[in-house]
């Protein structure tokens, strides 16, 4: 395993340190060392958004943290729930005496973890409440909604919900936003080759050489089926039609499209990726309004790549165009 | 006296750091069969942590040192683990506030508590291949053994015995929550890492109690 790595257990807090290094006009840190929040200052009044999840998807969670986007983020340890002192931590950095949104995605770690911190932050008269991601369609049958997994999808979120908390809008309304945009949207990943957390020296699930593994999820966890690698145009049917049932895509629908790699992936290999399933949308008569594609949710050095569609009304439209500035997202106004 | 005091009994938290801080390679292989295979490192670390912390304040009483290791945990420790044994261990020592000793009854409360607080925040049922398989049975035992009338060691010999025959029915299960339960049928066959530890927390807990208990002159 070549990786450019001092200490396999200070991955993460190394690479954070770096983060800080790079964007400080971005983000800053703050009393805990995994805890970091956006350097850009908001009036008060302002709901906070606060995000949080295990390292090793960079640029997720910390890319999304800057304007127009999350207030604070918390870090775990490689592919594990941050501490529910560290999501109490980010919450405070978050507050602004609006409340505070955590948008999270649905892991049983991170679960735990942010009910717990609530708890903590009730005690400080801070009021959170929580919207969970569960945006993988190939983690769980639909009719078990609840037991799937958050994966790029939250970054749809995120910005719909950072948008709506800048126009003013109360917590009550930002919650509501960042749940509708979760719920209108469905992403599905397809694994190449695995992935090494440095800490544990050898993968810990292998994809066989010439094989795929579509439905993957961000940390190896099985999908619905493993094939022989197909060319891209097909792979783009099999993720898109996953979706498009799911989500019951259809003629004269409104969408938002993300691309993803999951980390060793060519840029290049997503752009034509992302070719195919731009024409394959047309030819169903749904219209793309938003289109983003490189890395925005890896999983360490995993190849492979995710799709993630969300339809839009009139609000999700706009929050989605609003500028933000992040290291993993900017849109410009 | 079938008792140890809460004083004597605190030293208890050096053996509990220090085996899983030995067996940390052995729980992250087991953890690896099925899951990430970090359960043993951050397993380690944090009761390594732990046991460098209660080096510094000699003198502790069990649940001062149940409440320190939690602490730590909870703090220093994400994923599952993380806040499960931490409230494990914390409200554990919850349990043991207002005594100076700890006996069958003390222990059987010490121990409903740490189940009760591993329920309440994780979703795990018995039979779903997790510490829960371990708790369950060795809290149960605990109990029959003392309304069977048995003594504070007998009664600790049989939670050791249903901890390690729970560990290894975990063997036989599917996993149903937590990372492994994505890998449905293929989870079958392999012990779950936090049952795992569990056994080795209770089992030694156990033998730091039975060791004070036989070493105390009868009266």
């Amino acid at each position: 395993m070549n990786r450019i790595i001092n200490d396999p257990e200070q991955v993460a807090d190394e690479a954070i340190h770096g983060v800080v290094a790079a964007f400080p006009e971005i983000l800053e840190k703050t009393d805990n060392p995994r805890v970091l929040r956006a350097t850009h200052r908001r009036g008060t009044g302002k709901v906070g958004i606060v995000t949080g999840g295990g390292s090793g998807h960079e640029p997720a969670f910390l890319g999304f943290v800057g304007a127009g986007l999350c207030d604070a983020v918390a870090c775990g340890e490689i592919f594990a729930s941050p501490t529910a002192k560290s999501f109490h931590a980010a919450f405070k950095a978050a507050d602004a005496g609006a409340g505070v949104a955590c948008l999270y995605g649905n892991y049983a770690g991170d679960n735990m973890n942010v009910k717990m911190a609530v708890k903590l932050a009730a005690k400080d008269g801070v009021e959170v409440r929580t919207v969970v991601a569960n945006d993988d369609v190939a983690s769980a049958a639909r009719a078990e909604k609840e037991k799937r997994r958050g994966v790029a999808g939250e970054v749809m979120m995120w910005k719909a919900a950072g948008g709506l908390a800048d126009e003013g809008g109360d917590l009550a309304q930002v919650i509501a936003v960042a749940q509708k945009a979760i719920d209108n949207t469905g992403s599905i990943g397809i694994g190449l080759s695995a992935c090494t957390i440095p800490a544990a020296g050898k993968p810990n699930f292998t994809i066989e050489p010439g094989m795929m593994e579509v439905g993957i999820g961000h940390h190896g966890e099985p999908g619905v089926a493993v094939l022989p690698v197909k060319p891209a145009r097909e792979m783009a049917e099999l993720m898109l039609d996953k979706i498009i049932e799911d989500l019951s895509f259809g003629r004269g629908d409104d969408v938002a499209v993300l691309v993803s790699g999951l980390g060793a992936t060519p840029v290049m290999e997503l752009y034509l990726l992302y070719g195919h399933i731009d024409e394959m949308l047309k030819a169903r008569g749904i219209g793309i309004r938003h289109r983003y594609v490189g890395n925005y949710f890896t999983s360490l050095e995993m190849m492979g790549a995710s799709i993630t569609v969300t339809r839009l009304d009139s609000e999700l439209d706009r929050l989605l165009a609003k500028p933000a500035r992040s290291i993993g997202l900017t849109v410009t106004g | 006296m079938d008792s140890v005091t809460l004083k004597d009994a605190g030293p208890i938290l050096f053996d509990l750091t220090a085996i899983i801080v030995r067996e940390q390679g052995r729980l992250s292989e087991i953890d690896g069969q099925t899951g990430d295979g970090d359960h043993g490192v951050n397993m380690g670390k944090g009761f390594r942590m732990a046991g460098e912390r209660l080096q510094a304040k000699p003198g502790f009483t069990l649940p001062e040192g149940l409440e320190a290791l939690g602490d730590t945990l909870l703090s220093d420790i994400g994923g599952s683990m993380g806040p499960l044994y931490g409230t494990f261990f914390t409200d554990m020592a919850e349990a043991l506030n207002g005594s100076d000793v700890v006996d069958g009854p003390r222990f059987s409360a010490m121990l409903k508590a740490g189940l009760d607080a591993v329920q309440g925040l994780g979703e795990a049922k018995p039979g779903d291949k997790t510490l829960v398989d371990v708790i369950v049975p060795a809290q149960q035992a605990f109990d029959a053994a003392q309304s069977g009338g048995q003594s504070f060691i007998q009664s600790l010999e049989a939670m050791k015995k249903a901890a390690a025959e729970g560990l290894e029915a975990t063997r036989g299960m599917v996993a149903k929550v937590g990372r492994a339960s994505r890998l449905g049928e293929r989870s079958r066959g392999t012990l779950d890492a936090g049952a795992a530890s569990c056994e080795m927390i209770l089992s030694t807990l156990a033998d730091g109690l039975i060791a004070r208990l036989t070493s105390q002159p009868q009266a």
